[in-house]
C-alpha cells in the first residue's frame, strides 16, 4: 500500500533527506524553516537511519560541517533561511571552489536585513548569481508542492554527487509552511564507507598504500593552474546547462499570453491561467524548476508563439533578467511582483496580465480598424 | 468539486487544528487538499487563520483572496474576511464576542454559539470540533467515516482517548447551527 501522508513542506523535506540516505544535517533554527531541525529531532532520525542531526552553534559552523561531511563523500546538508543564508555564503564559496557536493534548503522569506518571516522569492540573484564570491554556479531547485519538497531531497543529491556539485533547493515561507498530500517512498540504504571508497575516489577518507593523498583545498596560488580548475569548473556549469534543464509547461500549447513563475508564486499563477481560461482568454504558464540551469531555450521557443510575456515574482524583478536575456527582445517581457511578504492573489496577477498585454491590443487594434474576439 | 475555505479567530482557538482534521479527513476520503496558514507573531497569541482547499482536482494556487466559506470566530477576522466570501458564498460565525455583525445580503450567514455550547458540554476544547460540526451540515463533503480516520490521522496517539468526545461535539455543532440571514 502506497505511504500517504499530509505534511507541511518543511516536513515533507525532512522525511525526503532522511529517505535519500543522507549521512548528516548540520543546521541552526530560524522561521519559517525550523521544522526540518524539529521533525529529524522529533523522529530520531539517527536511530532509524544512524544518521547524524546536528544544532550547531550557528550557520557559519552548520555550513563548514557540511564542507566537511562532503570531503569525506557522505550525503550532507543544510538548511536554513535567507538572514542565514546570507552568513553561509563564504562556505558556499568553498563548496564551490572545492567541488564538493552537497544539499542546501534556503526557506526565503523577505529581506533584506532580518526582513520578515513571511514568504518571499528575494533571493533569487543570490542563489542563481552566485551569493559568495568567485565564479561559480549551483544548481537551483524550485519546489512548488510539498511534493516536491520531499521529491527534491532524493534528486538534490542525485544531482550533487553526479555533477559534484552544491544543490540549492529554493523554497519560500509558504512551500515550507503549508500542508499538501505526499506520496513516500521507500527508504534508500546509508552508502557504507566501503562503497563510498569505491565509488568516490576523490574524497578523504585515509590514505592507503597504494594511492596518493587526497587533498581538498579551494587554495592555488599559481594562476596558471587556477585558470585550469576555472575553466574546468566553467566547462561543468556548460554541460549542466545542456543536459539538467527542468520546467513544467501548464497549458502553453495554444497559449497567446504566458506568465513565468516558480515556486509558490507558480501556483498563484496556476489559479489565474484557470480564471482566464474560464473567461476565454488563452494564458499559459511556464514554470521554471531548475533556475540554474535556467530553461532559455524553451522561453525562446514560447517567444515566438505568444504575444506577451509576464514574469511574476514576490521580488522587485530578479527571475525577470532571465526571462529577458531568453526571449532577447522577440516579445515585449513585464514583471510583477509583491515584496516584503506579501503573497499576490490569483485575479490580481490575472488583471496585472490583461492591462498590460490584452487590453492594451484590443485598444490599439480596434483603432487601427482590426477586429477581436475577446 | 472544489470547496475553498477559510477558517479564522484567535490563536489558541484551535483554528488550525481544525483546519488540519478537516484537510486530513478530506484526504483519507480520497480528495485533493491543502492547508495553509498564517504563521509567526500570529501563532503566539494574535489572529490565527488556515485556508483549507477540498477538491476532486489538482489544486493548483494554495493561497486565496476569494472563498467559498468563510468560517470566522473573533471581531478581527469579521473585519478581514466578510467581503472575502465569494458571491453566492457562505459565512458561518460564532457571535460570542462579534459587536459588528456582518451585512452581506448576497452571500448566506449562519451562526453556531460555539462557545457557550463548548462551556456546556464541559470542555472549551471542543469548540472548534462544534464549529466544524455546523459546517460539515451546511457542507456535507466528507462522510463521518472519513473524519473519524481524519482525527485518529491528526491527533497523536496518546490524544485518541478524545475522539469519542470530538465526535459527540461535531454532531452537536450539526444541531445548533441557525440561519441568520439565507438567501433564498
Amino acid at each position: 500500500m502506497k505511504d500517504i501522508r499530509l505534511m507541511k513542506g518543511n516536513e515533507a523535506f525532512a522525511e525526503g533527506v532522511i529517505r535519500a540516505g543522507c549521512d548528516g544535517y548540520f543546521g541552526y533554527p530560524i522561521t519559517p524553516q525550523s521544522e526540518v531541525l524539529e521533525y529529524l529531532a522529533a523522529q530520531r532520525a539517527d536511530e532509524r537511519t544512524g544518521m547524524v542531526v546536528l544544532q550547531a552553534e550557528s550557520e557559519i559552523a552548520s555550513i563548514h560541517m557540511v564542507y566537511g561531511g562532503a570531503a569525506c563523500g557522505k550525503k550532507v546538508l543544510t538548511s536554513s533561511s535567507s538572514p542565514g543564508i546570507s552568513l553561509m555564503q563564504e562556505g558556499i564559496s568553498f563548496l564551490a571552489g572545492t567541488e564538493l557536493p552537497c544539499l542546501l534548503l534556503n526557506v526565503v522569506r523577505g529581506g533584506p536585513g532580518l526582513g520578515t518571516i513571511q514568504p518571499s522569492q528575494s533571493d533569487y540573484f543570490q542563489a542563481v548569481k552566485g551569493g559568495g564570491h568567485g565564479d561559480y554556479k549551483m544548481i537551483v531547485l524550485a519546489p512548488a508542492s510539498v511534493q516536491e519538497m520531499y521529491d527534491f531531497a532524493k534528486l538534490g543529491f542525485d544531482l550533487a554527487f553526479k555533477h559534484r556539485i552544491q544543490v540549492m533547493i529554493l523554497s519560500d515561507g509558504a512551500i515550507g509552511q503549508m500542508m499538501e498530500k505526499v506520496e513516500l517512498d521507500d527508504q534508500v540504504p546509508r552508502m557504507t564507507n566501503e562503497e563510498i571508497i569505491q565509488k568516490y575516489p576523490w574524497t578523504t577518507t585515509g590514505k592507503t598504500p597504494d594511492r596518493e593523498r587526497n587533498i581538498i583545498t579551494s587554495l592555488d596560488l599559481n594562476p596558471v593552474r587556477q585558470e585550469i580548475i576555472n575553466r574546468k569548473l566553467q566547462e561543468k556549469f556548460k554541460k549542466i546547462q545542456e543536459t539538467e534543464v527542468r520546467f513544467e509547461r501548464i497549458q502553453c500549447d495554444d497559449a497567446e499570453y504566458l506568465f513565468v513563475a516558480y515556486g509558490s508564486s507558480a501556483r498563484i499563477c496556476q489559479k489565474a491561467v484557470m480564471l482566464g481560461r474560464a473567461r476565454g482568454l488563452k494564458i499559459g504558464l511556464l514554470r521554471p524548476i531548475t533556475l540554474f540551469p535556467f530553461p532559455s531555450d524553451e522561453l525562446a521557443k514560447l517567444s515566438k508563439q505568444v504575444h506577451g510575456i509576464l514574469c511574476v515574482e514576490m521580488s522587485a524583478g530578479q527571475m525577470v533578467e532571465d526571462v529577458r536575456l531568453s526571449v532577447n527582445g522577440a516579445v515585449p517581457v513585464e514583471h510583477y511582483g509583491r515584496l516584503g511578504g506579501i503573497i499576490p492573489a490569483p485575479d490580481e496577477v490575472l488583471h496585472v496580465l490583461e492591462e498590460n498585454f490584452i487590453n492594451e491590443t484590443m485598444i490599439s487594434e480596434s483603432a487601427a480598424g482590426g477586429e477581436r474576439k475577446s | 468539486m472544489t470547496e475553498e475555505i477559510i477558517i479564522a479567530g484567535f490563536g489558541g482557538q484551535g483554528v488550525l487544528s481544525m483546519g488540519k482534521i478537516l484537510a486530513y479527513s478530506g484526504m483519507m476520503q480520497d480528495k485533493e487538499v491543502s492547508w495553509f496558514p498564517s504563521y509567526g507573531p500570529e501563532m503566539r497569541g494574535g489572529t490565527a487563520n488556515v485556508t483549507v482547499i477540498i477538491s476532486d482536482e489538482r489544486i493548483s494556487s494554495p493561497i486565496l483572496n476569494q472563498f467559498d466559506t468563510a468560517i470566522i470566530l473573533n471581531q478581527q477576522s469579521m473585519d478581514k474576511f466578510e467581503n472575502s466570501v465569494k458571491k453566492g458564498g457562505l459565512l458561518i460565525y460564532d457571535p460570542n464576542g462579534i459587536t459588528r455583525h456582518p451585512v452581506r445580503t448576497d452571500i448566506d450567514i449562519y451562526t453556531v454559539d460555539a462557545a457557550d455550547e463548548s462551556a456546556r458540554m464541559g470542555s472549551a476544547k471542543v469548540f472548534n470540533m462544534i464549529v466544524l460540526g455546523a459546517f460539515l451540515k451546511l457542507k456535507p463533503l466528507i462522510g463521518p467515516e472519513y473524519m473519524h480516520k481524519g482525527l485518529e490521522k491528526s491527533l497523536p496517539a496518546r490524544h485518541h482517548y478524545t475522539i469519542p468526545e470530538n465526535e459527540k461535539a461535531i454532531e452537536r455543532g450539526k444541531e445548533i447551527i441557525q440561519p441568520k440571514f439565507l438567501l433564498n
